[in-house]
C-alpha cells in the first residue's frame, strides 16, 4: 500500500458537478443577500436550525441516500461539491452536519427499517440532529475503555454512566450513544460495546456546559442517570458498535471540514498580504496545500462513490489536513507583525485570531494526530 | 493512463529494473555518458513519448507524461528523458522538424535570468548568450534554445556545442554551461516561451519527485521491517512508526499534486496547478528525505545504499524550474490579485487568464 490512489483520471465524474457547484453558490449568495448569514471568524461551525430547514428544503441533506428516506439518490462526489461549497462559504451548517455525514451512513448500514423510516426523513429535512457520544473522562483515544453502561430493563435499556466533550449535546435532539453492553473482555477490547440512539430529552440525562479556551460554549459533559432507551432504539447488533463504525470514521475523517477551519483566517491573510505587499510567500505556500488538500479530498470521495472504505486514506487526509489548519494561523505570525497588528484593528483579524485559538483543537478531536498516524503505520505493515 | 501509456510505462518498469545496476548508477554518478541506457529507452521509444499524434507520435496526453516521469523518477533515471521531451514539445510549438528517433536533447534556457539573443547578421541568424545549468548539456546531441528577437521569440535547433563548463546538481547529474557567442544557426521557428518551458519543467520535476518519494516511501517501509535493535525490528518503535506515516503523507500529497496538475495540464495550460504541484511536491520532498535518512541511520548515509540516488535527486529538483522560495511568491501574488473572497472559486477553477504573463524572476 502506498496511497496512491489519489488519481481522478479513472473515476466516474458525473458530468454535471460545476453546475452543481453554481447552483449551490447561487443559493449561498442569495442566502447573504437576504441577510441570512454572513462569514463570520467561525466560519462554519455554527448552528443555524433554521439555516439547516433551507439546506435540507435544497436536498442538499442526505443528498446520497435512497429517495425513500427524503434521500436524493445523488453520488458522493455531488455531495462532496456541495458540502465543500458550504463549508468554503462559512455557512452554519453545524447543526445537521454529523446527522448528515455519519448518522445517515450508519443508519443505511446497520438501522433498522423502521429507524430509517423514522430519522432519516427528519435529518434530510434539516429537522433533527445529532451529537456524538463515544469519550468519556477516562476514555480518550482508547474508546475500548468505555464504562458508560445500557443494561438490559423491560423493553429496553437503562443507561448510567458519563460522556464528556460531546460536541453540541446542549442543542441536539439525539446521541449516537456508544456504551457497553457487556463488561470488558481483555482478549476481545473491542467485543460488548453498542451504539444507541439516546433522546437527550429523557428523564435522568443532564447536560454541563464546558467552556474552551477560546470562551466559547462547544463541547458539554452528559451525565445519565438509569436513562431509559426503548428497544427499538438499538442501532444494528448488541456488541457491534466496533464492527459498525469503521465507516462511519472514514466518513467522519475524509471530508472538507478537515481543512476548512481556518480558510476564512486564509481569505483574510490574503488580503492583508496584498494591502501590506508582504506575505505573498506564506499565502502562496498555504494555498498550494489547500489546493492538494482539495483534489485529495475530491479522490477520496470518488473512492467512496466506488464503494471503497478509504480508512487509511481517510485518516492520513485528517492529519494533512488539521496540519494545514494549524500551519494557517502560525504562518500569519511571519508577516503580521505587532505593529501592523495594531493598525489593521480587530475586525480584520478576528478570523486569524479564531483560527489560531482554535488551532490545538484539530489535531485532537476526531482521532488525534498520533493515533490517526497508527492508522497509517498499520496500514503499512509497521504494526 | 490509456492504454498505450500503460504498454509503454510496464515495459519501463522492466527495463529500469534490468538496466539500472549499481554500476550504470555510479557511471552516471560520475558525469558518465550513459549512452547504453539512452539507447535502450530509446529503443522503447520513450525519448518519442512526447510526441503528438500530429507529429507522428503515439499521442500522449500529459498526464500520461506526468506518470511516465514518475515512473522515471521512481527509478532515478539518469538520463535526459524529460528534458528530451521538453526539447521536442518546444520544437513543436515553433513548427521545427521533430527530433529523429533515439536523439538525445535538452533546452535552455531553465533559468528566467538567462536571456539568449538571435540577431540577423545580413542572410544569417546569430545566437548569443550564456545558457547556463542546461541539464545533461555535455550528453545531449541536441540543443534547443528558446531566444529574443526583436520581433519576438524564436525557438532554435541545434547540434548540441561543447559546454564552456560543467557543472552538477547534488545527484551529481550534468548541470553544464554553454557559451555562445554569435554563432551561425540555421533551424529557427518562430515563438516559443520560455515561460512555457519553465512552467512544464516544473511540472515534470514534480512528477519526477513524486516517484522518487514513492519509491523512498517502499524502501523505508521495507527497511523498518528488517532492521533489528533492542531485539525487535525499529518499525515496533512508535517513534519510528509515527515519522514514517508522516512521510507517507507528504508523499501522498505529492503524488496527488502531480496527478491533479497532470490532468490538468492535458486540459489547458494548467499554470496555477503546475505551480502548486511543483511546490507541494518540493515541500514534501525536503521532510521525505530528511525522514527516510533518519530512519535509515548510517547505512543511509552511504553511497553503497541505494537511498542517496533517490534524496539527492530529490534535492536538486526541489530547486530545479523554480524552488519553493520562488513558487510560493508566484501563487501568492495571483492569490493577491484574485482576492480573499474569490480565492475558494479560483483554486477550484483557476482562470488562465491572471495567470498568463511572464513568470518574473523572484524577489528573494
Ligand atoms: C473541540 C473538541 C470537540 C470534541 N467533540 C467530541 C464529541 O462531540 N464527541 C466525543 O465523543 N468526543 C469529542 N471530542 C473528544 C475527542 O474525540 C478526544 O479528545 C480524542 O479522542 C482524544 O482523547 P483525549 O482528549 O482523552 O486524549 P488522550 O487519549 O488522553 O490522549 C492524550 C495524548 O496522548 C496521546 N496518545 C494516546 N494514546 C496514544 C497511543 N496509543 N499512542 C500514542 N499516543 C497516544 C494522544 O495522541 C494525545 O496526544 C472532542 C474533542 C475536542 C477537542
Amino acid at each position: 500500500m502506498t496511497f496512491q490512489s489519489f488519481s481522478l483520471q479513472d473515476a466516474a465524474l458525473p458530468p454535471d458537478l460545476d453546475r452543481l457547484r453554481e447552483e449551490v453558490r447561487d443559493f449561498l449568495s442569495d442566502e447573504r443577500r437576504a441577510g441570512h448569514y454572513e462569514r463570520t471568524p467561525d466560519g462554519w461551525d455554527r448552528y443555524d436550525p433554521d439555516f439547516s430547514r433551507r439546506i435540507g428544503a435544497k436536498g442538499w441533506i442526505g443528498m446520497t441516500w435512497p429517495e425513500q428516506y427524503g434521500g436524493r439518490a445523488r453520488t458522493s462526489l455531488e455531495r462532496y461539491v456541495v458540502t465543500e461549497e458550504l463549508l468554503t462559504s462559512g455557512a452554519p451548517v453545524r447543526a445537521h452536519w454529523l446527522a448528515d455525514r455519519q448518522i445517515g451512513p450508519l443508519f443505511l448500514a446497520y438501522g433498522s427499517e423502521e429507524q430509517k423510516a423514522e430519522y432519516l426523513p427528519r435529518i434530510a429535512a434539516g429537522d433533527c440532529y445529532f451529537c456524538a457520544g463515544l469519550s468519556e473522562p477516562d476514555s480518550g483515544s482508547d474508546l475500548s475503555s468505555i464504562r458508560t453502561r445500557a443494561e438490559r430493563s423491560d423493553r429496553g435499556w437503562r443507561v448510567n454512566g458519563r460522556k464528556i466533550w460531546t460536541s453540541y449535546a446542549h442543542r441536539a435532539h439525539y446521541m449516537n450513544l456508544f456504551a457497553r453492553t457487556s463488561p470488558r473482555d481483555e482478549k476481545h477490547r473491542h467485543a460488548g460495546v453498542s451504539q444507541f440512539i439516546l433522546d437527550l430529552a429523557s428523564p435522568g440525562v443532564s447536560i454541563r456546559p464546558i467552556v474552551n479556551i477560546a470562551g466559547d460554549h462547544d463541547f458539554n459533559e452528559v451525565v445519565f442517570e438509569d436513562v431509559f432507551i426503548p428497544e427499538a432504539r438499538l442501532i444494528g447488533q448488541v456488541g457491534g458498535a466496533w464492527g459498525q463504525v469503521s465507516t462511519e470514521l472514514a466518513h467522519e475523517r475524509s471530508g472538507s471540514e478537515r481543512w476548512v477551519n481556518s480558510f476564512g483566517a486564509l481569505v483574510a491573510m490574503t488580503d492583508i498580504s496584498a494591502d501590506l505587499e508582504a506575505g505573498a510567500g506564506q499565502v502562496g505556500r498555504l494555498t498550494a496545500h489547500l489546493w492538494t488538500l482539495h483534489r485529495m479530498s475530491f479522490a477520496i470521495a470518488a473512492m467512496i462513490q466506488r464503494g471503497v472504505v478509504p480508512m487509511a486514506e481517510a485518516a492520513l487526509v485528517k492529519d494533512l489536513g488539521t496540519s494545514f489548519d494549524q500551519a494557517v494561523p502560525a504562518a500569519a505570525r511571519d508577516f503580521i507583525t505587532e505593529e501592523r497588528r495594531a493598525d489593521l484593528g480587530p475586525e480584520r483579524l478576528a478570523a486569524i485570531d479564531h483560527a489560531a485559538l482554535y488551532a490545538p483543537s484539530h489535531s485532537i478531536r476526531g482521532g488525534t494526530r498520533e493515533i490517526l498516524r497508527g492508522i497509517i503505520a498499520r496500514e503499512l505493515g509497521l504494526r | 493512463m490509456s492504454e498505450i501509456a500503460g504498454l509503454l510505462a510496464d515495459s519501463a518498469e522492466r527495463l529500469f529494473g534490468q538496466r539500472l545496476t549499481k554500476a550504470v548508477r555510479d557511471e552516471a554518478d560520475q558525469g558518465g555518458l550513459t549512452g547504453g541506457l539512452w539507447d535502450a529507452c530509446a529503443e522503447l521509444g520513450l525519448d518519442l513519448a512526447a510526441l503528438t499524434e500530429a507529429r507522428g507520435g503515439a499521442g500522449l496526453t500529459d498526464a500520461d507524461l506526468c506518470a511516465m516521469a514518475r515512473l522515471a523518477g521512481r527509478h532515478a533515471l539518469p538520463v535526459p528523458l524529460v528534458e528530451t521531451w521538453l526539447a521536442e514539445r518546444a520544437l513543436a510549438t515553433a513548427g521545427l522538424e521533430p527530433l529523429p528517433e533515439g536523439t538525445s536533447a535538452t533546452i535552455s534556457p531553465v533559468l528566467l535570468s538567462d536571456a539568449p539573443e538571435l540577431l540577423r547578421d545580413g542572410g544569417t541568424w546569430r545566437l548569443s548568450g550564456t545558457l547556463r545549468r542546461v541539464p545533461h548539456g555535455r550528453h545531449a546531441r541536441v540543443l534547443v534554445v528558446i531566444a529574443q528577437t526583436a520581433e519576438g521569440w524564436r525557438t532554435v535547433r541545434m547540434d548540441a556545442p561543447d559546454p564552456a563548463a560543467l557543472d552538477r546538481n547534488y545527484a551529481g547529474e550534468p548541470r553544464d554551461s554553454f557559451r555562445l557567442d554569435g554563432v551561425s544557426v540555421t533551424a529557427i521557428g518562430e515563438g516559443g516561451s520560455r515561460d512555457d518551458l519553465h512552467f512544464d519543467g516544473a511540472l515534470f520535476r514534480a512528477a519526477q519527485m513524486a516517484g522518487a518519494m514513492e519509491r523512498v516511501l517502499d524502501m523505508t517501509v521495507a527497511y523498518a521491517k528488517e532492521r533489528a535493535q533492542f531485539g525487535r525490528t525499529i518499525s515496533k518503535f512508535q517513534a519510528v512508526q509515527q515519522q514514517i506515516a508522516r512521510l507517507a503523507g507528504e508523499a501522498a500529497a505529492a503524488s496527488a499534486a502531480s496527478h491533479a496538475a497532470g490532468d490538468a495540464r492535458s486540459l489547458g495550460p494548467a499554470r496555477f496547478e503546475t505551480a502548486c504541484a511543483k511546490l507541494r511536491a518540493g515541500e514534501a520532498a525536503g521532510e521525505v528525505a530528511a525522514i527516510a535518512h533518519q530512519v535509515h541511520g548510517a547505512v543511509g548515509f552511504t553511497h553503497e545504499y541505494h537511498l542517496h540516488f533517490l534524496t539527492r535527486r530529490l534535492w536538486s529538483w526541489r530547486d530545479e524550474f523554480g524552488s519553493e522560495a520562488e513558487w510560493s511568491d508566484w501563487v501568492g501574488a495571483i492569490a493577491g490579485k484574485v482576492g480573499g473572497e474569490g480565492l475558494w472559486a479560483f483554486l477550484v477553477k483557476p482562470d488562465p487568464a491572471l495567470t498568463a504573463g511572464p513568470k518574473e524572476l523572484a524577489g528573494g
